[in-house]
Order: C-alpha cells, then sequence, then structure tokens
C-alpha cells in the first residue's frame, strides 16, 4: 500500500458504500448530484493508478485469505490488459450519470444505485485474480444490468431484460464448473499460478469450451448475439452504454485473461473456428445493421461487428492483432459510448429512435451533428481517429496471419462505412419532421460528449502512451502461448490423462487424474 | 460414557416449552397471556440455550444418541429457525386465536423431534424422532381458518401429508426390518464397518433403500415429493414456511450421518446420485409451469433436496460439510422467501405471482428482500446460495459424480427463469386491482432485513460457518 489505502478494493468498496448512501437522500436532484459527486471521487480514487509501471507485471496487488478451506483468496492486481478497462469503467460512469440527468425521471435513487453498485462489480471483474472472485463479480452485475433494462427500460423491457439475464447466465453456469475443474486439476484457484501449469490437451479442450460458450456469449459472438439488440434497444441510455462500453469488453477480456493463458493449446486449436466466427460476428453484424431503421439498433448490430474486431485480432495470436484487439475493446467503449449517449440525447427531444423521427438535424442543431459526425466517422475507423488504430492494427495482423483473413475483412469495413454514411447523412440532410423546433445541446450535454471526443483524437493522433502502457503485457501473453502451446503439443502426442472429460465418461477415472485432487 | 443432563440442555429446554404450552392450551386463554406474546422472547432464549452448550460431547443413553459437532450445529440452527417461525407465524391472520397455543405447541414438537433427530445415531432412534417431528406436522398443516370457517383446500393438504407420510414410514420401517436381518445391528457406527455391495448383502442394501425412502419423505427428494406442492399450496403461508424448512434440516443430518455407509460406486450411492438429478431436473422443470408461489417454492424445494445429494454421494468430508452448508443456506433462503410471502399476504390468502406486480412500490423493503432471496435461490453472488452451491460443486468433481455436477449446472440455469419471475413481477409489472396490502410494520421489514443480512453476509464471509460444517465433515468421515 504505497498510497496509504490499497488502490483496488477502495475502488470497488467506495462505489458500494456511495450507493449505500443514496437510501439516505429524498430527493431525486439531490441523489444525480450526489452520484456525481461520488462518481468524480472515485475517479480522484483512482489517481494513484496513473503511476502504473509500463512492465508485464501484476501491479497494484492486493492478496488476502478469503476461504482458507477451498483456497479462496482475496486477490486483486491489474496489468496491461486489465489497466485500461479498469479506467474505462470508472471513466464511464460520470458520463453515464450526466447523461441520465433528465432522461431518468422515475425512482432515481434506485437507479443510481444500480449505477454505483454496477462499476463496483465491473472494476471486480477486471482486476479479480481469483477464479471464484472473478465469478463473484462476473455474476453480481447481471442483477443491477437486469434491473436497468427491466424497470427504465422501453416498451418491450421485460422481454429484453428476461433474454439478456437468462442468455448470460446459462452461459456463465458452465464457466463455474470449468472453475471447479481448475481447481481439482490446477490445485489452485489464483490465475497466475494456473497461468503457469500445463494441463493435459483433452483437459484444455474442455475446459476452452465451456468458458468460450460463456465469453461468447457476452462479446456477443455470432450466433450468440441476439440477446444484444433487444437489450440496447430496450436499455436507457445510460444501460446502453455501460452494456457497450463495459460489459461487452468482459468476454473479450476473458478470452485474453483465461483461454490463451489457461488453455493455449486448445486455443491454438479453436482458433480457426474463433477466426471464423469473428468474421461470420463483423460481415453479419455490419450487414444487418445496414437494413435497420431504428438507430439504437444500427449501432447495436453494428457493435457485433466491433467486438468481431476484437475476437478476431485475439484469436491472430500475433503481437500487432492482440494489440488491435485491446484498442478495439478500448475504442469501442469510448466510441460507442459515445453514441448510445448521443442516441439518448436526440430521443429526449424527438421520443422516437428511428432514423426517419430524427432527419434533418444539420442545419438546427449543428453542434449535435458535429459530434454525431465525428463518432460515426470514428466507428467506421476514419485516419485520425481512435477506430482507425484498433481496426488497422488488426488489419496487420489479419494480413500477417493470412491473406485470406485479411481479405475477408475488407468488405467488413466497407460494411462499417456504408451502415454509418447511410444513417448520418440522413441525420444531417434528411427532410426534418419537427428537428426546426428542438434546442441545440446545453451545457450538460455538451460535457458529455466533449469529454468522449477528447479522447477519440487523443487515441488517434498520440496512441504511443496506449502502446507503451500494454505491450508489455502483450508480449507475454503473445510469447507465452507461442512457447507453451508447443509444448502442449508435445504431451498432447502422447495418451494424456483425462480430466475434463470425465464430465461425459463420469466412470473409472479418478484413479489416473493428473494432479492430485486436492479437496479431501 | 456418564450421563449427564447438562449434556441435553437444549432439548430439555424446547421440551419445557411443549409443555407450557401443552398447559396454556388446556385453559380457555383468558387468564394467561397469548402464547404469539410470550413465546418468541422463549425461543429467542432457546438460541441462546443451544449457543452455550454448542461444545457438547458423548454417547449417551446405550449408545443410540451422540452429542458432538454435528449435532450442536445443526440443533442451534433448528432452534435459530424455530425462532424465526415463530415469529414469523405470530401474526398469523388465518390461524384462530383459540387454537394458537396448540399450534404452537405442534411446531415447538416438530422442532424437538428434529433435535432429536439431529443426536440419533441408531435406527430406532432416528425413526421415533422422525415420528415426532413428522405427527406434530400432521397436525399443525389443516389449522387454517379464513372468517373462522376452516379451509377445505388445508384439509386436502393434511390428508395427502399424513397419507404420503404413513406410506413413507411404513416402507422406512420395513426397510428397517430388512437391515436389521441382515447386518444384525441397529447402530450407524457398527453399520458402517459392514459391507454394502448388492453382490454382498443384497438384503442390506434394498433394506437401506426402502429406509431412506423415509427421510427422502422429509426432504421431498424425487420420488416421494409429491405431497410438497400440494402441502404448501393447502397449508397457511407461515405453516408452509415452517413445513418447507427445517423438517429438511433433519433429514439432512440423517443422511450426513448415514453417508458414512454410501461410499462412492456402491450402488446404492449410485441411486442417491440418479434420484438427485431426477429430483433436480424434475423440481426445476415443474417450477417453470407454476403460478401459485408456495407451490413454485414447493417444487423449487425438491430441486434443492436433489444439490444436497450432490454433497452427499461426493463420500469426503468436504462433500459433507458441503451438503450441511448447502442445507443451512437452504433453510436461511427459504425463510427469508416465505418471511416475505407471508408478510405481504397480510389477509393470509395463497399468493398468485401477480399478487406480488409492483409490489417495489408498495413495500420497497419486501420487495428488496424477495429479490435477494431469489437470487440466492438461484445461487448467484454474492448471496449464500452461490457459496452453498460453489462448495456442492468443488466438492463433488472428480469423485465419480461428475455427471451429476454437470446436471447441477445445467439445472441452475433452468432455474433462472422462475426465480427471476418472482423479481420480475415485483420489480416491473404494475400492481392490479386486487393486489394484497402488504405489512410495512417495522416487525416485518426488520425481521425481513435480518433474513437478508444473513443470506448475504454468509454469502460474502461463508469461512467461519463453513469451519463448524467441515468439524462435522472431518469427524464423520476423517
Amino acid at each position: 500500500m504505497e498510497f496509504g489505502y490499497p488502490v483496488l478494493t477502495t475502488l470497488i468498496v467506495f462505489p458500494l458504500l456511495a450507493a449505500a448512501g443514496l437510501f439516505l437522500i429524498k430527493s431525486p436532484q439531490v441523489a444525480r448530484v450526489y452520484t456525481m459527486g461520488a462518481s468524480i471521487l472515485e475517479l480522484i480514487l483512482a489517481i494513484p493508478l496513473f503511476t502504473f509501471k509500463h512492465i508485464a507485471d501484476w501491479q497494484f496487488v492486493e492478496r488476502a485469505a478469503w476461504v482458507p478451506q477451498w483456497g479462496l483468496e482475496y486477490h486483486l492486481a491489474v496489468d496491461g490488459i486489465s489497466y485500461l478497462m479498469v479506467m474505462l469503467t470508472i471513466a464511464i460512469l460520470p458520463l453515464c450519470v450526466m447523461c441520465s440527468w433528465t432522461y431518468i425521471s422515475k425512482r432515481v435513487k434506485e437507479f443510481h444505485f444500480c449505477l454505483l453498485f454496477m462499476t463496483a462489480a465491473c472494476v471486480g471483474v477486471f482486476a479479480a485474480l481469483d477464479l471464484v472472485l472473478f465469478y463473484v463479480f462476473w455474476e453480481a452485475m447481471l442483477i443491477p444490468m437486469y434491473l436497468l433494462i427491466a424497470v427504465w427500460g422501453g416498451d418491450q423491457r421485460r422481454y429484453a431484460s428476461l433474454k439478456f439475464f437468462l442468455f448470460t447466465l446459462a452461459g456463465s453456469t458452465l464457466l463455474l464448473a470449468a472453475i471447479v475443474a481448475f481447481r481439482i486439476t490446477g490445485g489452485t484457484f489464483s490465475i497466475p499460478e494456473l497461468m503457469q501449469t500445463n494441463f493435459s490437451f483433452n483437459f484444455q479442450f474442455w475446459a476452452f469450451l465451456a468458458m468460450a460458450l460463456a465469453f461468447a456469449i457476452k462479446v456477443p459472438m455470432f450466433p450468440f448475439h441476439t440477446w444484444l439488440p433487444a437489450a440496447h434497444v430496450q436499455a436507457p441510455s445510460a444501460g446502453s452504454v455501460i452494456l457497450a462500453a463495459v460489459l461487452l469488453k468482459m468476454g473479450t477480456y476473458g478470452f485474453l485473461r483465461f483461454c490463451l493463458p489457461l488453455t493455449p493449446a486448445a486455443s491454438e486449436y479453436f482458433a480457426p473456428l474463433m477466426i471464423a466466427i469473428s468474421i461470420a460476428s463483423i460481415l453479419y453484424g455490419g450487414a444487418i445493421a445496414l437494413g435497420q431503421e431504428d438507430i439504437k439498433k444500427l449501432v447495436a448490430y453494428s457493435s457485433v461487428g466491433h467486438m468481431g474486431f476484437v475476437t478476431l485480432g485475439i484469436f491472430l495470436f500475433n503481437q500487432r492483432g492482440v494489440e488491435g484487439a485491446l484498442f478495439q475493446m478500448l475504442n469501442h467503449g469510448i466510441i460507442t459510448g459515445a453514441l448510445f449517449m448521443m442516441i439518448g440525447t436526440v430521443y429526449e427531444r424527438s421520443h422516437s429512435r428511428l432514423i426517419k423521427d430524427n432527419m434533418g438535424m444539420g442545419k438546427y442543431l449543428p453542434a449535435f451533428m458535429f459530434f454525431w459526425g465525428l463518432y460515426a466517422l470514428a466507428s467506421l475507423g476514419f485516419p485520425g481517429t481512435n477506430g482507425f488504430v484498433g481496426e488497422i492494427l488488426v488489419f496487420v495482423g489479419a494480413f500477417q496471419k493470412s491473406p485470406y483473413i485479411g481479405a475477408l475483412l475488407v468488405p467488413g469495413a466497407l460494411l462499417g462505412a456504408a451502415y454509418m454514411f447511410r444513417v448520418t447523412l440522413k441525420m444531417a440532410w434528411g427532410q426534418p419532421s419537427s428537428a426546426k423546433t428542438w434546442p441545440d445541446l446545453n451545457t450538460r450535454e455538451w460535457a458529455y460528449l466533449l469529454i468522449p471526443a477528447l479522447f477519440v483524437f487523443y487515441i488517434g493522433l498520440a496512441p504511443k502512451l496506449f502502446f507503451d502502457v500494454i505491450d508489455p503485457s502483450v508480449e507475454k501473453l503473445v510469447s507465452d502461448l507461442k512457447s507453451r502451446a508447443k509444448v502442449e503439443q508435445v504431451v498432447a502426442a502422447q495418451p494424456a490423462p483425462v480430466a475434463v472429460a470425465a464430465a461425459v465418461v463420469p466412470v473409472a477415472h479418478a484413479a489416473d487424474s493428473p494432479a492430485q485432487p486436492v479437496n479431501n | 460414557m456418564e450421563f449427564n443432563l447438562i449434556q441435553i440442555v437444549p432439548e430439555l429446554y424446547q421440551l419445557l416449552l411443549i409443555v407450557a404450552l401443552f398447559c396454556q392450551s388446556l385453559g380457555d386463554g383468558s387468564d394467561t397471556p397469548p402464547a404469539e406474546r410470550w413465546l418468541p422472547f422463549f425461543a429467542a432464549f432457546g438460541v441462546f440455550v443451544n449457543i452455550v452448550s454448542f461444545n457438547a460431547q458423548g454417547l449417551i443413553f446405550g449408545g443410540a444418541y451422540k452429542l458432538d459437532a454435528l449435532s450442536q450445529f445443526f440443533k442451534l440452527a433448528i432452534a435459530a429457525g424455530f425462532y424465526v417461525a415463530v415469529l414469523n407465524a405470530s401474526r398469523q391472520p388465518s390461524l384462530e386465536e383459540r387454537k394458537r397455543p396448540d399450534y404452537f405447541m405442534f411446531l415447538a414438537l416438530s422442532a424437538w423431534g428434529l433435535m432429536l433427530l439431529s443426536s440419533a445415531v441408531e435406527l430406532i432412534t432416528i425413526y421415533l424422532a422422525l415420528e415426532i417431528s413428522s405427527y406434530s406436522l400432521y397436525a399443525v398443516i389443516p389449522l387454517r381458518s379464513v372468517n373462522g370457517k376452516g379451509v377445505p383446500g388445508a384439509a386436502e393438504a393434511a390428508i395427502k401429508y399424513i397419507l404420503f407420510g404413513a406410506v413413507a414410514t411404513g416402507l422406512a420401517l420395513y426397510g428397517f426390518s430388512y437391515i436389521l436381518a441382515s447386518q444384525h445391528t441397529s447402530y450407524i457406527a457398527e453399520l458402517a464397518l459392514r459391507s454394502w455391495t448388492w453382490s454382498g448383502q443384497p438384503m442390506a442394501v434394498v433394506g437401506l433403500s426402502l429406509f431412506l425412502g423415509g427421510l427422502f419423505f422429509k426432504l421431498a427428494l424425487f420420488p416421494f415429493h409429491f405431497w410438497c406442492p400440494d402441502a404448501y399450496q393447502g397449508a397457511s403461508n407461515e405453516t408452509a414456511g415452517f413445513v418447507a424448512t427445517l423438517p429438511k434440516l433433519g433429514a439432512v443430518v440423517v443422511l450426513v450421518r448415514l453417508a458414512v455407509l454410501l461410499k462412492p460406486g456402491l450402488e446404492i450411492t449410485t441411486l442417491l446420485a440418479v434420484l438427485g438429478a431426477c429430483s433436480m431436473t424434475f423440481g426445476n422443470l415443474c417450477a417453470l409451469a407454476q403460478k401459485d408461489i408456495k407451490r413454485l417454492l414447493g417444487f423449487s424445494s425438491v430441486a434443492h433436496a436433489g444439490y444436497i445429494m450432490v454433497g452427499l454421494v461426493s463420500g469426503t468430508a468436504m462433500g459433507l460439510a458441503a451438503a450441511v452448508f448447502y442445507a443451512l443456506a437452504y433453510v436461511a433462503m427459504n425463510l427469508l422467501c416465505f418471511w416475505v410471502v407471508s408478510r405481504v399476504a397480510s389477509d393470509g390468502r395463497n399468493l398468485q405471482l401477480d399478487d406480488l406486480n409492483g409490489l417495489y412500490k408498495r413495500s420497497p423493503g419486501l420487495a428488496f428482500a424477495l429479490g435477494v432471496g431469489a437470487f440466492a435461490l438461484v445461487g448467484l453472488p454474492p448471496t449464500m446460495g452461490f457459496m452453498g452451491k460453489f462448495f456442492l460443486i468443488a466438492s463433488a468433481w472428480d469423485h465419480g459424480y461428475n455427471w451429476l455436477v454437470i446436471t447441477l449446472v445445467v439445472n441452475s440455469a433452468i432455474a433462472i427463469y422462475y426465480y427471476l419471475g418472482l423479481v420480475r413481477h415485483a420489480y416491473t409489472h404494475e400492481a392490479g386491482e386486487d393486489v394484497p396490502t402488504p405489512d410495512n410494520s417495522a416487525f416485518s421489514l426488520f425481521g425481513a432485513g435480518i433474513l437478508a443480512a444473513v443470506v448475504l453476509v454468509l454469502g460474502m464471509v461463508p469461512g467461519r460457518v463453513f469451519d463448524f460444517a467441515i468439524l462435522a465433515g472431518k469427524q464423520l468421515l476423517p
């Protein structure tokens, strides 16, 4: 504790305390100001994180026994992969509060309670280094998100929230089984220690499948994406922002943190499949987005496409690909978060999310259209914006891997430009319906749209700082993966003892499992 | 070992309560303070008595009655559960004033039987204790009236419960005769040394299977579960809250003791695993279609009985500890849910899912507590339900029944839908015309708050309680 307080724990506990404090407040307006204050305080508490050293080691480590009987630990730390995600989570919170200032008018206190709870759980997910602790945060964040959609959502909120909940929870139940299997076979729940363990290929095969299902639903990858448009469209602005900016990243973060380091051989084995699914996500998401009449749905499907770039980058297994994936995660959080805030902004004026009700704003809301245009360009990866950096890295990685993969990406990127231009042109120069009477952005809206815009340009024009942060960890990840996947292949060539496969063949295996069961 | 009255103070104290209630029930109630007024204080003191005698040790009454970590742990849990059940029932709208002493006497008697059950280590003793706890419940279930008239549904529930109970105990007794005939002893400690393979002792295996039937009836494990949803639905909310929780503790403690016989790989163990799998799948699938909340919770308890089997068949100390912990979690979560149900149905009606509509507006505190209870039953962190389920999975993995673990995991996914239904109705639906007015008194909210806090806190820091569970498990299977 070089800063006088445990930084990561504070970042998790403080929002929870602040959320509890909300119950003492009566007036909705005070609740908003209070949450805004709390979220800025959370940012201030995160200042020590800026001393992050540009090395591949775990930093800000906190470790304590939690349930010693099972070897559960309270173990938090960040490295280059999780660092930016923690920052993003904390930075999104004040924007969410600002963009729901007038948008949310009923049950304001509870709404902010959910936002704060959500932030705590998300920071926990990205910082946890104990598998069970990770799972606890992973599941804990479902409840506030469910409530955000179910209580403050649009007309079909019940359907959307239920679908969201069922999809994600159903996926993660198998993750729990995989976590337990890791403990029994590897002897610990600690992720850094498990990263040093070599598992048999058979074990990796099943463990990868169990984990990948949970993560693929969360990302979401085609064909598990169907919950996403429903959830995005029905969720309130702030809900969509968190969903897009933070929740989806958990899936790809899971791939980077668990699948690649823990099951390298299986990752290698499944990589062609994952690459194919990623490309399918990119093309499918883009093609469907092209046909949408609802702006929010369009952005939701564009998320499917963008997240396809991320998963593709991850499973290319080269430096550029993984860098690109991390950049794309960050950028997608910023850009799509901002786009959802903008949809919320315009929805407050038009009370419709359809393109045809929101046309011709170029003349009457120039500031709004400026920001929209900026984020739309960033979303399709225009040079100079942050979207470009992520996409070009994935492109480079893809062409390094195989020209065919790269060639398949080109139509994906073109689709991105097509659907974004289509909606932007209509919004700017279409036949206005009632846009003439709408006021342009007010100060609050300027504030929450300007902050992401700064990052769009900063990452777009000078990404070096971010490279410095992520590179050591990415290099380590990729080189570990390469070396360990090779070792695994040697092991896999021999008849490997069965561990997870026991799930299918339950009898007569206990004696020859690779590591001694540790829980007797 | 030297017998000393001090060793069985909790049982004696509970007996004292029963005698006092019996005496009160003899009078017309005009001279004595109403039972629901004084009993909660004495029941609370009972919890204290159990804490004091927590470390009692000994094997008394001719080796039939054992005081050890397991029994004292469960007695404490039963006393605490009895306290909550008494509080819950003290404002029962569907119970006539003059029947209250009798009602509480039967509740106390049932809890007493369960306390005996947690110490019994001999099959006849187990059987008697089981009957004491069952018979009193037979009498309690039909005690439900609206406007001074009995409810036919409650009588029907009672008849069902009695008939099923009678058949189950008949089976158990029949099975016991087989065990005695083939193994020549009824002490669990000695039975543990005998062979329980089908090839060696087929008669004993049949006998034990039948004997377990009696316990499965209490636990509402498939295929002995048919009474469960009907009895819950017919009985008053408060009675169902008792029937759904404490008797399961009694059944689990005996099963944990018998688990020393159930080595993994034995036919009977596999039978238990199969029944567990059937129970969770059947219970969850049936619960999906329920509209009546008590029926829903009834099928949910069928499913949870199946979950507990996962810990029992693993044949390790950790597995037993996990089963014990899960039983505790189950009782806490259900007491919480039934507490909310009883408070929401302040007129004593049977709650339908639609009656929960808009609960967040009518009573935010109760709605929150219900949410905690429902998410705990799903097994979501950070609740006790998650930790319990996690312990079960972790202890059973790699002990020969991995398919059972996978079944459990898949079942948790199925179960989400109907538990979420409770939250969905409470939070996202708007109230209709004829919804009951929830009890928003401090008593109601405080009780819900305490129970919710227990479920949450034991979910976040389960270490201390789990230590006791391990202690209990280690001594049975070192």
